[in-house]
């Protein structure tokens, strides 16, 4: 742990542009999850026995399962990312490099920007590219598998941005979880909501199109708030 | 006047299993906060009181 | 202004005030309930088609309108309280959430009771109900967060941030529940756009709105000073107020 590299203690001299400070946190982010490695699969993990948990509690009929297949794979990853939310920041915490991030030079929703960045890649990119062989198991029909990895890419990003919202209040409380979820889980259903739909439009033989577009509108507004929400809560936290 | 009698007026057309309830809970929740609020602050002054004679008497 | 602000940062002068405020809603209050209430049971005409179970109505309308506009006070004070560090704002939002939680409860009932004769049945995904539900679950949210920060002044902003992106977000899931409805199932019956209402249907409507609305403000300016003298209670004040 101690030889990554902190984007705070880099010469401020050598490089002191917004996006050199992006990547500097980005690469640390991915650096600290590559070598936690088994980490990263406990989504997927979540994700596959959720799902399997459906077909033996309603029915293993496929008829049945293709039509609930869209909402089904939606509403359990989002809560593979629900899960994954508590450990985004804490860690950090715990070992005050949160601390660090907040009293470094550059801009504190950056460097957020940048870890919530590395989350959505390294946990909503598996998930909307493992999707389609659950689909497959719960027989989505053909016509649904791009249009619910598109939308879960995208998704997963808002979820991803609310959810550090959720998790930045939170991380200061030692028995957060259950909380978090409570927070978190009512502003996520508008991404639910379009995230799905556009799969079940795209199943019915509609349009994907608006609902893909209603998620990218609510994807940008996440982008453009979010982390300033996420710094100004990770400072409460850590400052009282 | 909707209603001929009272007892027109409690069966509400036949609805008065719909439309008392609603009404119970409405009343019960304003009357519930007014109540709530007026212990609320009868118990604040006490413990303050409270307070002020054990003070007074360490002191 | 700029005075009034800074006395409204002062305990003492806010308590004074919400006293002198208090009586006027307290009495509009207790006049437009009653005479709202006799009005709406009793007086106004039944409706043609639902008969008396629109009476319903006279409660569920104001409770909706005041579970989303306890929910916006509560931002404009947590915005006040962020930006100014007024902390008498943070206790006004602070005593608004439990009323606004019942509001949006009482709203939520009297939804599903009216939906047995409208509908048939106790509940259905109606884009109002499940917004509602999901409102319910945002108050749940800031109340559990605070409690969760035992009332500390770091939950305090904590709960103030919550209470800000909250507010951002109920439009947005207000419009993508109706989107989901209208996909899901056409409306079959809407509570809004009716036909005109008569006067002798709005006119005590329009009392039970006011009357709901006094009652909050009257509610809230006195929990304020409850939450006050618990949390000045070691202010000269205060001191002499028990004395």
């Amino acid at each position: 742990m101690n030889r990554v590299r902190l984007a705070s203690a880099e010469s401020p001299a050598r490089d002191a542009g917004l996006w050199n400070g992006f990547l500097a946190q980005f690469r640390r982010e991915l650096a600290i999850a590559r070598r936690r490695g088994s980490d990263l699969l406990n989504p997927l993990m979540f994700l596959a026995l959720v799902v399997m948990l459906f077909p033996l509690g309603i029915s293993p009929r496929p008829d049945l399962l293709a039509d609930i297949a869209p909402g089904l794979l939606w509403v359990a990853a989002l809560l593979a990312m629900l899960l994954s939310l508590d450990t985004l920041f804490r860690s950090d915490f715990a070992d005050g490099s949160l601390e660090q991030m907040s009293l470094s030079p550059r801009p504190l929703p950056l460097l957020c920007l940048a870890k919530i960045t590395a989350h959505w890649l390294l946990t909503g990119v598996p998930l909307a590219l493992c999707v389609p062989l659950l689909g497959v198991m719960l027989s989505l029909p053909a016509t649904g598998y791009l249009v619910l990895m598109l939308s879960l890419a995208l998704g997963t990003a808002t979820l991803s941005l609310i959810g550090a919202i959720g998790a930045a209040l939170t991380v200061g409380l030692p028995r957060g979880g259950v909380l978090l979820s409570l927070l978190v889980l009512p502003l996520y259903i508008p991404v639910l909501i379009f995230g799905a739909g556009a799969v079940q439009a795209a199943i019915e033989g509609g349009i994907a199109g608006p609902a893909l577009a209603l998620s990218g509108a609510l994807a940008a507004i996440a982008l453009a708030a979010a982390p300033f929400a996420v710094a100004a809560a990770l400072r409460i936290s850590l400052n009282g | 006047m909707a209603f001929d009698s009272l007892a027109a007026f409690l069966t509400m057309g036949g609805y008065a299993k719909y439309v008392w309830p609603a009404w119970g809970l409405a009343v019960l929740i304003i009357a519930g906060f007014t109540l709530w609020a007026r212990f609320e602050r009868r118990q604040l002054l006490q413990r303050l009181k409270r307070r002020q004679r054990r003070e007074t008497r360490t002191s | 202004m700029w005075t009034f602000w800074h006395k409204l940062g002062s305990p003492k002068w806010s308590y004074a005030i919400c006293g002198r405020l208090q009586p006027i809603f307290w009495i509009a209050a207790l006049l437009l309930l009653p005479i709202g209430s006799f009005w709406s049971l009793a007086i106004s005409p039944p409706d043609y088609q639902m008969g008396d179970s629109y009476r319903i109505i006279y409660v569920h309308v104001p409770a909706a309108i005041l579970a989303q506009s306890v929910f916006v006070a509560m931002a404009l004070a947590s915005a006040v309280f962020l930006i100014w560090k007024i902390k008498v704002a943070d206790m006004a939002a602070s005593v608004m959430a439990p009323f606004g939680a019942a509001m949006t409860l009482l709203g939520l009932f009297s939804g599903s009771l009216w939906g047995v004769p409208t509908w048939g049945t106790w509940w259905t995904w109606d884009a109002r109900l499940t917004s509602m539900l999901i409102q319910l679950f945002l108050y749940i949210g800031v109340i559990a967060l605070r409690g969760a920060f035992g009332g500390s002044d770091q939950g305090a902003k904590a709960v103030a941030v919550l209470t800000l992106v909250g507010v951002v977000n109920i439009p947005i899931i207000k419009y993508s529940v109706v989107w989901w409805n209208t996909l899901h199932q056409p409306a079959t019956f809407n509570l809004t756009e009716r036909p005109a209402m008569p006067a002798s249907m709005w006119m005590p409507l329009l009392l039970m709105v006011l009357g709901f609305y006094c009652f909050f403000i009257a509610l809230t300016l006195f929990r304020l000073r409850n939450e006050l003298i618990r949390r000045e209670s070691r202010a000269r004040w205060v001191q002499e107020l028990a004395g």
